[in-house]
């Protein structure tokens, strides 16, 4: 493709859905993290991957397919994803995968990115809200054999010799990396602002667009290489880390007086 | 004697001082379950740096020197690794919950089917000798005790600043370690870096933070940070949104503090915020909303507008 006009292949974001945080509650007696008055949403951070893949589509084409590993219940979040612009959308869902840590879902993943092939582009978010820590995306780059980055910002161009210029977080400031395609990038979280669904798109994505559902069978995976079995961590138990008690005063009243109280309590902390 | 690496992360030679805390973490479980204790320094011409590893708990540091090391670039930096594991065999690899850390480390355990522990607050062995860790979820306020599946090497990525660096005596050898393959990196290249001084609140002994209700305008906060003789630090979406470094964003995300003072300007309260000042003395936060999940997280929760309050205990701080 040297020197041609550059047009995309496939563009691919990972998603997951989490429950809010501020919304999970831990049971002290089951030692179990009650999210049953959770709502879900889609991982913040996601949606920054999502926003920046439609925005690399409109300059550059390609076609935006949003891959998730994860339970029926998550499919109205991928046709939340579709209407917000993406063109595809994959759930893998199986038995099997409960339980998975990031070792058999970075391989799911990237079974299922290889089963999409044609892909120049892998965007995930910088780490999922509820508890995992960005090893996901170095992952599915290992085991797809393509370069991976981290805490990246924003794709600055992609050239027509297929080489793109990342915009990555550091240290007191950011670099500028070249890559070529294609690679894996995990993507900042509020690094762009995700676009609101089209109203008229959703009611499509609602009622009318086939969403794929893959098992593992689909992947060639067979259920000890995946879930529990096939994880290389297990959890022991659940713990709460409780904020230390608080004396939780609450001072009100007119600013003047409030600014005084400020002042005398300030002077002697200090 | 089987080994405990500790990844030494370095930028242009300055020595990432998470770091050495997890070498002396390494030293106390090396001393207890018999692992020796190795530094693992890839960079630039800074064999003086590699010498002084001993004193922070490394008994050997496996220094490997390259123009091509002196800044991080994962490509360069997963191929060496790779190769030192394969060749050595090591039982366990530590590392930094920094960018480059978790970077590295996610890449490895998949090359290697490591388990992974991410984020330990805790670290210990079972009677086995696999490696078990407290890796925080939900934004930082429940706690997952979590166990490596007899993989060998096993990794762990380690909250930065929660092991204190200590000092150690004793002998420390320094092996030169010279790769047989080309470490320039082929795939990516890094053609720019802009860095300003980056400032570490982590062990400020007081902390402003100044959230969304500052509306962006850290001027008030930054005027009464000064006068109080405090650091200024912001709440996650005031780092997005470019109004201040990332490096004083406090949170999940960001740092922990440890003040004996932190002064909050404006903030909800949102897990991922509130687990970093959790091991504040005294949290005094203002904001207008009485019902702000914030006030459960405070030692004195003032109801008011901070452009009220903020400007007139400013003046009476002036005098
Ligand atoms: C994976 C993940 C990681 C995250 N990591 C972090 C992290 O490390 N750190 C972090 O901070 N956040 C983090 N967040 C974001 C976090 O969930 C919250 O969105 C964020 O902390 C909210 O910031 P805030 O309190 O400043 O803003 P808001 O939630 O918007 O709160 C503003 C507050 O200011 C009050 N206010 C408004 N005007 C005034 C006024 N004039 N006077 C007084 N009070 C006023 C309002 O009542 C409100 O309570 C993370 C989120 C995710 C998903
Ligand atoms: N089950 C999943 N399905 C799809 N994408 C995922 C899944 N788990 C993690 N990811 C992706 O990997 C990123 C980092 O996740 P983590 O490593 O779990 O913090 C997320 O932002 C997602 O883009």
């Amino acid at each position: 493709m040297k020197g041609e006009a550059l047009v995309l292949r496939n563009i691919i974001v990972t998603l997951k859905v989490v429950p809010k945080p501020e919304e999970v509650y831990f049971n002290p007696d089951t030692k179990t993290v009650d999210r049953s008055r959770a709502r879900n949403e889609i991982n913040p951070a996601d949606k920054n991957a999502l926003e920046l893949a439609i925005s690399i589509k409109e300059k550059y084409g390609g076609t935006v397919i949003v891959v998730s590993m994860g339970p029926p219940i998550w499919e109205k979040y991928l046709r939340l994803a579709v209407a917000m612009g993406a063109d595809d959308a994959i759930l893998i869902s199986d038995r099997a995968l409960a339980g998975s840590d990031t070792y058999p879902t970075t391989l799911v993943l990237a079974r299922a990115i290889s089963k999409i092939g044609e892909y120049d582009i892998i965007l995930c978010g910088e780490e999922s809200s509820d508890g995992g820590t960005g090893q996901v995306p170095p992952g599915i780059g290992g085991w797809l054999g393509i370069p991976h980055i981290t805490f990246v910002k924003d794709i600055i161009d992609i050239n027509e010799y297929r080489i793109a210029k990342l915009k990555r977080t550091i240290k007191g400031g950011y670099e500028i990396i070249e890559v070529g395609l294609p690679f894996v990038a995990a993507v900042e979280l509020g690094c762009n602002t995700p676009r609101f669904p089209d109203f008229r798109r959703k009611r499509w994505a609602d009622k009318e667009f086939q969403l794929k559902t893959w098992n593992i069978n689909d992947l060639g995976l067979r259920p000890d290489e995946v879930g529990l079995k096939g994880s290389k961590t297990e959890v022991i138990e659940l713990v709460e880390l409780r904020p230390p008690r608080r004396l939780r005063k609450i001072i009100t009243g007119e600013p003047d007086e409030i600014a005084k109280q400020l002042y005398e309590l300030i002077k002697n902390l200090m | 004697m089987e080994e405990i690496w500790v990844f030494i992360e370095q930028d242009e030679g300055i020595i990432e001082e998470s770091s050495l805390g997890i070498l002396g973490k390494a030293r106390e479980l090396g001393e207890k379950y018999g692992f020796k204790v190795v530094g693992v320094l890839l960079g630039y011409n800074i064999r003086g740096a590699a010498e002084t590893l001993g004193r922070f708990g490394a008994e050997k540091v496996y220094y490997i020197n390259s123009e091509h090391l002196s800044i991080y670039n994962n490509e360069t930096y997963f191929r060496v690794f790779e190769w030192l594991i394969q060749k050595y065999k090591p039982n366990t690899i530590l590392f930094s919950a920094t960018r480059n850390g978790r970077d590295l480390s996610g890449r490895i355990a998949v090359r290697f089917g490591s388990g992974l522990l991410a984020h330990v607050i805790e670290l210990d062995y079972d009677d086995e000798y696999n490696l078990v860790g407290k890796v925080p979820g939900f934004g930082g306020n429940i706690a997952a005790v979590v166990r490596c599946i007899k993989s060998r090497p096993q990794l762990a990525t380690i909250t930065p600043g929660v092991f204190d660096v200590q000092v150690f005596g004793g002998e420390c050898k320094v092996e030169n370690i010279e790769p047989r393959f080309d470490l320039e990196p082929k795939r990516m290249k890094i053609v720019m870096r802009e860095r300003g001084v980056s400032i570490d609140i982590s062990k400020s002994e007081k902390v402003v933070i100044a959230g969304m209700g500052t509306g962006g305008d850290l001027g008030l906060a930054k005027k009464l940070a000064q006068l109080i003789g405090a650091e200024l630090g912001v709440t996650r979406p005031l780092a997005d949104m470019g109004f201040a470094s990332r490096d004083i964003q406090v949170g999940s995300t960001g740092v922990s503090l440890k003040s004996r003072l932190a002064i909050i300007l404006g903030a909800s309260g949102a897990p991922h915020f509130t687990s970093g000042i959790r091991d504040c003395d005294i949290v005094i936060s203002i904001n207008k909303d009485p019902e702000a999940p914030i006030k459960e997280y405070s030692d004195y929760f003032i109801v008011s507008d901070i452009f009220e309050v903020i400007p007139r205990l400013i003046k009476l701080l002036e005098g």
